[in-house]
């Protein structure tokens, strides 16, 4: 699993940063990013859905591994 | 109390300082999603209302119909060339694209995660100071007592002003947020006879003089394109952030303290289980978010059918928002374990509220300690409860006794 972060929606609201800081950091001005530039260790895949399905602005996308 | 007429018709005629609207204005907006999602009334000049998530996401992201030049509806409606567009007289809450991202990019590095994580341990110093003086024999107004206390100690000590001024605020605040149905001829002089224009004056001068590492200091030093801010962007950006930082986050923790108060299973809960906390604050910042915010339209055009004109305001309530069942399923239920939730207290967009973590942080502490100090408590008097009118809804008074 891949996590991104569309810096174009992203408000900075922080709710990924807040769920799940080992995946995502925010930079100076507070808007997030994905700290994982790859595949997600299994056991940070339940933070990465968590952040997903709490961004108001719809910002992070998530992509299953294809195998 | 409005000094306006009852309100006829809400799809017609509503009125958000209505005293059944400030009462309870959620069996409103439910009907008015079911009856007329956009509703207009001839109040104020002209407002709208829309109720749905989606309408009010859509008018949030629309910076081009809708203006931010005035976000409080008043009866002191400004003319086209009333306020300094883009700026508007409280940058950058009150500016349109292009220049609200520079003015807004300006303020977001003191109100990012980190440095907003800095001024915890004076929050919980400062919330473990007033339950100190709180008597939990005898009872008490856990919202003039607590919760008020808290956010205006926090903005107070950021900008730089002096601790003892924190009930100054108050008034100032009442003037610009609460006393908005008031004739507009009246609206306009207490905006400018001044008190709190001399407040900021004077404070501006002692930093001129004596600059400090606060937010004040910064923002007289801080530069757009290589040139000063003009002295109104610094003197409205400080009286937004006392604005916006003291009713709204006050209000929020009123109201989570009242649910506590008032759902006893929740609030042994969360005593039980500290760590779900976080969660829980999200939740009450999804039920009872204190903000509805208003945008006036800049140019005519259709919206959902509507024919809006320039000029006209419209009122923006996420709280609205926040409790349509299209968008949450168990919209009206207080879920403290919600796991998802994508909430709009704090608005959407460009304007997402800059002081979002500080809020967010002011009220995690402030129950976090409250809790810890008083597990088990409850309303003395539930009709002694009052909620504030206008666009910052939140509890006034929450008479509490300690179990």
């Amino acid at each position: 699993m891949r996590v991104v972060v569309d810096s174009e929606k992203c408000q900075g609201h922080n709710r990924c940063y807040a769920l799940a800081p080992e995946i995502f950091d925010v930079d100076d001005l507070g808007f997030a990013f994905a700290i994982f530039d790859g595949d997600l260790p299994p056991e940070l895949e339940a933070g990465a859905r968590a952040a997903a399905s709490n961004c108001p602005e719809y910002a992070i996308t998530i992509h299953e591994d294809e195998a | 109390m409005s000094s306006h007429p009852p309100v006829r018709d809400w799809a017609t005629d509503f009125d958000h300082t209505d005293s059944e609207w400030v009462k309870d204005p959620f069996p409103i907006w439910d009907e008015l999603r079911e009856t007329c999602p956009v509703a207009h009334s001839d109040r104020y000049g002209g407002t709208w209302l829309p109720v749905r998530h989606e309408d009010v996401a859509a008018v949030a992201y629309d910076t081009e119909h809708f203006t931010s030049r005035q976000v409080i509806v008043s009866e002191a409606r400004p003319g086209p060339n009333d306020l300094p567009a883009p700026i508007g007289i409280a940058p950058p809450i009150t500016s349109d694209p292009p220049f609200h991202a520079l003015a807004r990019r300006l303020l977001l590095p003191a109100f990012a995660p980190k440095p907003i994580a800095a001024l915890e341990p004076f929050t919980r110093e400062l919330c473990c100071e007033l339950l100190d003086g709180t008597s939990a024999k005898e009872g008490f107004d856990a919202a003039v007592e607590y919760a008020q206390e808290i956010p205006v100690r926090v903005i107070v000590r950021m900008l730089g002003f002096p601790q003892e001024d924190a009930p100054l605020f108050r008034r100032f605040i009442h003037q610009i947020v609460e006393a908005v149905d008031v004739p507009a001829e009246e609206r306009r002089e207490l905006q400018e006879q001044g008190e709190l224009g001399e407040y900021i004056e004077a404070r501006i001068n002692e930093h001129l003089e004596h600059p400090q590492d606060d937010l004040t200091t910064f923002l007289l030093e801080a530069e757009l394109d290589g040139n000063k801010l003009s002295p109104d962007h610094v003197a409205g950006t400080m009286v937004l952030l006392m604005v916006a930082g003291i009713d709204t986050t006050w209000s929020a923790i009123g109201a989570s303290l009242w649910h506590l108060a008032t759902h006893p299973e929740d609030r042994r809960r969360l005593a039980a289980e500290p760590e779900l906390l976080p969660t829980a604050v999200e939740e009450f910042l999804r039920a009872y978010a204190p903000v509805t915010m208003a945008r006036m339209v800049s140019q005519d055009f259709e919206f959902q059918g509507c024919p809006m004109h320039e000029g006209d305001w419209l009122l923006l309530p996420f709280p609205a928002a926040n409790r349509d069942p299209e968008f949450f399923p168990d919209a009206d239920r207080v879920v403290i374990d919600r796991a998802e939730n994508r909430h709009a207290a704090f608005g959407l967009g460009i304007h997402r509220c800059l002081g979002s973590n500080l809020a967010r942080m002011e009220l995690t502490v402030a129950l976090e300690e409250w809790l810890r100090r008083y597990p088990d408590f409850e309303l003395s008097d539930p009709d002694a409860v009052t909620w504030s009118a206008g666009q910052v809804r939140g509890p006034r008074t929450v008479p509490v006794r300690i179990l």
